[in-house]
């Protein structure tokens, strides 16, 4: 296994040696840190180029994730919604139960052979706080995980979880309380232990080379997936669905099918109450480019450049910026942007459960909803993918609440 | 001449060192912090640095965190911090001011918009926090144009090789954040600044400030005898909010500050002196 390949004139050759992807991207953090993304990106490039490590990611992936993880035929949804026939890539299988586990996976590598002792992360819903105290147990790192006080109090069960695996879990209260202020704050640790520490980020977002390493340790999913419809119905998906918050499952499955042409490949991004209501998540449709945590990138903002908190009855997705090469993809329109609402997801959320007995994340319930909406009008011939990029378990909570269920 | 060379040549004159006040605009309210940056000049602020609030200043501790949002919510922007500034030259034209702030704001401006702006409002230097050296291109051009410093960052871990590629172009002065950290934190010592500063000195003839941490009369006295500036934040900001009642200003807010800064630039000027006479 090697790191995904790129060619002369492909959509996959991105970041450029800045670090961008078009006018997206960059390097934009305070000069403390400067070495230290200076001494990533220097031993990223290294480690992509050494087949060693590659055979070693490929190792856990294999024996501790336990990839590669299935292409699920969902006849009884697609039966249900009527039209295309509905794949589903069964990430929420993996070790943890969500796809971050691939990227932590990664990045927990490099800190070791960079000599770090110490973790830091942000957390939204907690997967990917999850995923990262799990490799820190595993590697016996010491770890210390930001989440917002806010997503503290609806994610319970995943704080618990990351204590049980043996983190620190620093609830932080500035702001709204969510995943933008466990970014600000973990990125606020780093500066202040830049010569111990490795700030473990959890998506295609931050200053390069985070967004193109992200992209490349997620890319796994894409490359399984091609390989799998390949086998299941020779030939390629017409359309690729994924959901989107700062969007480290779509980018993962979106890279390896950039450069081919008629699949179709559209991130779903959390609407929240309504494009307009004041309360979304969806900073492609909804915001402009700026600069905030390290990139250039689309961000959901005021007039004056003040960022907005973004919503979602998700705690995934409510992030008010995307990685800066879905800005592009966008710009370029390589891919499609679209949104659902808070209550489209929570029903599709239910009609997954009925058809498959699958219980997803909310995250992914967004997917699944404008799966929902094509779906019907395409034929039997035509193929969907939805990536199902984690498991519910940890939504059950909220979906009960908003069910007027008291559990 | 620019009035941050011009004033740096008087303090070299004069064998004294610089004390560079900050002050988050709008912070608790306009009046105030436009009175406070007006009454700072003759209490002892030889430049001021100005902080434009923002709602993610990610490399700033609790203290400029809690003042940025103060600000915000006094109704801070950006044009409105620049009119603060023409509101303080209409009687003052001699003391160098400094905005501080983050990248996101200043785009939203438009880089070009902003430094014909901030210059013909009589801003002189600008530290963006969140843009090093290789995203500078920004907004270079655009600061040279309108004869605006881009006051550049050096942090006790920048590399040597760094040390002179950040200085290359320099203009203004060089400020040296003298531990890794966030604003408002732990202090350096006067050997790790002694061990510093010399790096730095042999890459580049301008004045360097120190900044981050420094809290106390008397460490702003080490800080000028290592260096040529010390940036007091934090600590007059903590001041200020402990003289707030339900967020306001009240009699106390502008006579505690003054006070304070009265006596770090005390020592911040005695610390001098004793340098020149051969300590």
């Amino acid at each position: 296994m090697q790191a995904p390949a790129a060619s002369m004139n492909s959509l996959k050759n991105g970041p450029d040696d800045r670090g961008r992807f078009g006018t997206f991207g960059g390097q934009f953090v305070a000069e403390t840190l400067m070495p230290l993304v200076q001494a990533l990106d220097a031993t990223y490039q290294a480690a992509k180029k050494d087949p060693t490590f590659w055979e070693e990611l490929h190792y856990y992936f294999k024996h501790y994730i336990g990839r590669p993880s299935p292409l699920w035929h969902a006849k009884r949804l697609s039966d249900e919604l009527g039209g295309a026939r509905i794949y589903l890539k069964r990430e929420e299988l993996n070790h943890t139960g969500s796809h971050k586990l691939n990227n932590v996976m990664g990045q927990i590598l490099l800190a070791r052979r960079m000599g770090k002792t110490r973790i830091v992360a942000e957390t939204g819903a907690g997967q990917h706080g999850v995923a990262t105290a799990t490799v820190c147990a595993l590697f016996g790192m010491s770890c210390t995980i930001y989440m917002g006080a806010t997503d503290v109090a609806r994610q319970k069960p995943n704080v618990f979880r990351m204590k049980l695996l043996g983190a620190e879990v620093r609830p932080v209260t500035a702001g709204a309380g969510t995943l933008k202020d466990a970014m600000n704050e973990a990125m606020r640790d780093w500066v202040a232990h830049v010569a111990d520490t490795y700030f473990l980020v959890g998506t295609v977002a931050g200053p390069h080379p985070y967004p193109a390493m992200v992209r490349d340790f997620q890319a796994v999913i894409g490359i399984e997936t091609k390989e799998q419809i390949l086998e299941a119905e020779g030939r390629l998906p017409d359309v690729i669905v994924a959901a989107i918050g700062g969007g480290s499952n779509a980018m993962g499955i979106f890279h390896p099918f950039l450069d081919d042409k008629d699949v179709r490949l559209v991130g779903v991004e959390a609407a929240g109450r309504g494009l307009d209501s004041g309360e979304t998540a969806a900073s492609i449709s909804r915001g402009r480019s700026g600069v905030l945590h390290g990139n250039r990138t689309y961000l959901l903002q005021d007039e004056d450049g003040q960022i907005l908190e973004a919503h979602s009855i998700s705690a995934g997705l409510d992030y008010p910026g995307i990685g800066p090469e879905h800005a592009w993809l966008h710009e370029v329109g390589r891919a499609e942007y679209v949104s659902v609402t808070d209550v489209q997801a929570l029903e599709a959320f239910q009609l997954l459960t009925r058809t498959e007995g699958i219980i997803s994340a909310l995250e992914c319930a967004h997917g699944l909803a404008y799966v929902a909406q094509i779906a019907p009008h395409m034929s039997e011939k035509d193929i969907i993918v939805l990536n199902l990029s984690g498991r519910g378990d940890k939504d059950i909570d909220t979906v009960a609440h908003h069910l007027g269920t008291k559990l | 001449m620019s009035r941050i060379e011009k004033r740096f040549a008087q303090l070299k004159a004069a064998g004294r060192g610089a004390l560079i006040p900050y002050l988050e605009a709008f912070d608790p309210d306009r009046e105030t912090s436009l009175a406070l940056l007006k009454a700072m000049p003759s209490n002892g602020a030889d430049l001021i640095e100005i902080g434009v609030p923002f709602s993610d200043p990610s490399a700033d501790g609790p203290t400029i965190q809690k003042a940025a949002l103060r600000g915000l919510k006094a109704g801070a922007t950006l044009s409105g911090v620049l009119e603060m500034v023409q509101s303080f030259r209409e009687e003052e034209d001699e003391t160098p001011i400094i905005l501080m702030g983050y990248l996101n704001p200043i785009d939203s401006y438009g880089a070009e918009a902003f430094c014909r702006d901030a210059s013909a409002c009589g801003v002189d230097g600008l530290i963006i926090v969140d843009l090093p050296v290789e995203e500078a291109d920004f907004i270079m051009p655009h600061a040279q144009r309108y004869g605006l410093d881009i006051i550049r960052l050096i942090a006790p871990n920048t590399p040597e090789s760094r040390l002179h590629f950040l200085t290359a172009q320099a203009s203004g002065f060089l400020y040296y954040v003298s531990v890794t950290g966030v604003t408002g934190t732990r202090t350096a010592s006067h050997e790790e600044l002694a061990a510093a500063l010399p790096r730095i000195r042999a890459v580049s003839p301008l004045p360097i400030a120190i900044g981050f941490g420094i809290r106390t009369p008397a460490q702003a006295a080490i800080a000028v005898r290592t260096g040529d500036a010390a940036v007091v934040a934090s600590s007059l900001i903590s001041t200020l909010e402990e003289t707030l009642l339900d967020g306001r200003a009240t009699a106390r807010t502008l006579p505690s500050i003054l006070q304070q800064l009265k006596a770090i630039s005390e020592a911040v000027h005695q610390s001098a002196k004793s340098r020149v006479d051969g300590d």
